[in-house]
């Protein structure tokens, strides 16, 4: 069925199998009793199990836990902070301020652009693996025909300083011996021959952990859509308390103009032509 | 404290205080000394956009645009998304930015316009090299933004072109500046039996950012602007009228687990 016909199949009535609620009786979520199937269930086992509808281990659960804890960093120069906290310097609303940061997570530079491509590289690269081709073949292969591989190298630093806790919480929860994560630094080293820069970064290894706990790239970019956001609550908290509007006051002589110079207003009533 | 680069905005500080403007220029033009009174809202949104004053059939073009995308109706999800924050009692700019999320999509949202658009770049006027380009929809690879397994600007459930996406081409078309609007106007049968659709809004708002000179990225946060003002409109009247008169459809619950 296509066209109208199709829509017309949607409307009127919302069919689904994910869940539904009934006030004053019960609430379904992915199929169980949200308070009596699911009673004392944490908030990211709730998560991952919206997203996937599976329920992880508990040491899988620490690890996806301790990957968002290790890069909440409340500095409110980097972006998303930034914008989190400027609405509440303007004294926005702390749901717009981080609607908004979380919204500029989704980044090409950082954030959800790099875990992303770098999940689909490990998870595409890691069943040619499985496939047989050898991982200078496939690190080859892919700078050919994209020119870079997201996950390693870092503008602002050649070293991630949160690589060292992460794998050490990997390799607490008994989850750092998977063949994404052992493919990735394989890469790693690949790249290194290449570019002395390029090491695995801090989005390349999540990202590889989680190809190593069954995620899709689609399931992790949704669970990557908070991966910063512990940061921002600080930096909200206080851009509030300082005067209004002083978080990062600019004077004019601080932006530097370089477009046309000063021209008067056309009065244009003829028609042009190109 | 490093400095802010910019070639759009230009402020002269207030003597005394350095965080008050005496005057601003946008592009080279005293926005508060000379342009007000004169210059039109298409005429400033193309200043921003473009760095020049339009010519009048610029302006002209980008105002008809405007209104014809001005509101896209309560049935869009975009408007939907608007009028479901406002229901229920959310802050305007939830509302804006509930009505942004849904509209930024590929679905007929900003983001089929900026594919469109790319569509234009690469194929200009040349009949064949869309024919080709809207028959092959498989994607290169995988991005960010979802697939949406079908050519940009057609519209997925149509039967059809609808009747206002005919008469905002035809309007738009016979306009001096619209020479991708009159092409696409004339070639709208081969184009639909290529892509297998019919033509969408959002494949005309492509056509006309097009001719005005956009780039796909200047004409994707155009389409996010311009659908706005009906958003509003829209979210407001709800709020107005409360949760309890706003549509909330029966439910059925496919209860094995999922």
């Amino acid at each position: 069925m296509n066209g109208p016909e199709l829509l017309a199949g949607h409307a009127g009535v919302f069919r689904t199998r994910v869940g539904a609620c009934w006030p004053g009786t019960r609430a379904v979520f992915r199929g169980q009793d949200l308070h009596r199937d699911l009673t004392g269930i944490g908030w990211m086992d709730l998560f991952l199990l919206g997203i996937t509808g599976r329920r992880f281990t508990a040491n899988a659960l620490r690890l996806l836990d301790g990957m968002w804890a290790l890069t909440a960093y409340p500095d409110t120069r980097l972006w998303n902070n930034r914008v989190a906290a400027l609405a509440a310097s303007a004294r926005s609303l702390p749901s717009l301020g981080l609607a908004a940061g979380i919204a500029a997570s989704d980044a090409r530079v950082f954030g959800g652009g790099p875990a992303f491509f770098s999940i689909d590289f490990f998870l595409r690269a890691g069943e040619r693996r499985r496939a047989g081709d050898d991982v200078e073949t496939l690190v080859a292969a892919e700078l050919a025909e994209r020119r870079r591989i997201l996950g390693y190298g870092r503008p602002m630093s050649s070293t991630d300083e949160r690589l060292p806790p992460l794998l050490a919480l990997a390799a607490r929860e008994g989850l750092a011996d998977g063949e994404h994560l052992r493919l990735a630094l394989d890469v790693e080293q690949a790249l290194l021959r290449r570019q002395p820069f390029l090491k695995l970064n801090y989005a390349g290894a999540t990202a590889a952990l989680a190809a190593d706990l069954g995620l899709s790239a689609r399931q992790y970019q949704l669970y990557n859509v908070f991966k910063t956001m512990a940061g921002m609550p600080p930096c909200v908290v206080e851009a509030a308390e300082k005067p209004e509007g002083a978080l990062m006051p600019v004077p004019c002589a601080n932006v530097v103009y370089e477009g046309h110079s000063r021209r008067s207003w056309p009065e244009r009533r003829s028609t042009r032509h190109s | 404290m490093s400095a802010l680069h910019t070639r759009i905005w230009q402020e002269d500080p207030e003597p005394g205080n350095p965080f008050a403007a005496r005057a601003a220029h946008c592009h080279g033009y005293d926005v508060y000394g000379e342009m007000l009174g004169r210059a039109g809202w298409a005429d400033m949104l193309f200043l921003l956009f473009r760095g020049e004053a339009p010519w009048p059939e610029q302006a002209e073009l980008l105002e008809m645009l405007a209104v014809a995308l001005a509101n896209a109706g309560p049935r869009n999800d975009a408007v939907h998304a608007a009028m479901a924050a406002a229901a229920g009692g959310a802050p305007a700019a939830a509302a804006l930015i509930a009505a942004l999320s849904v509209g930024a999509g590929r679905h007929d949202g900003a983001r089929d316009v900026f594919d469109a658009m790319t569509d234009w770049a690469g194929c200009g006027f040349d009949l064949a090299a869309w024919q080709q380009r809207l028959g092959n929809t498989a994607p290169a690879r995988l991005d960010l933004w979802p697939d949406s397994g079908r050519a940009p600007g057609f519209d997925p459930h149509g039967r059809g072109t609808a009747g206002i996406v005919v008469q905002a081409l035809d309007s738009l078309a016979a306009l001096a500046q619209a020479e991708r609007l009159r092409w696409l106007a004339r070639h709208r049968a081969e184009l639909e039996a290529a892509a297998g659709l019919p033509l969408a809004m959002s494949g005309v708002a492509a056509a006309a950012l097009a001719d005005l000179g956009f780039s796909p990225a200047q004409g994707e946060m155009l389409f996010l602007l311009l659908r706005l003002p009906g958003a509003a409109a829209h979210a407001l009247e709800q709020r107005e009228r409360g949760f309890k008169q706003f549509p909330f459809p029966a439910v059925e619950l496919a209860e094995a687990a999922a």
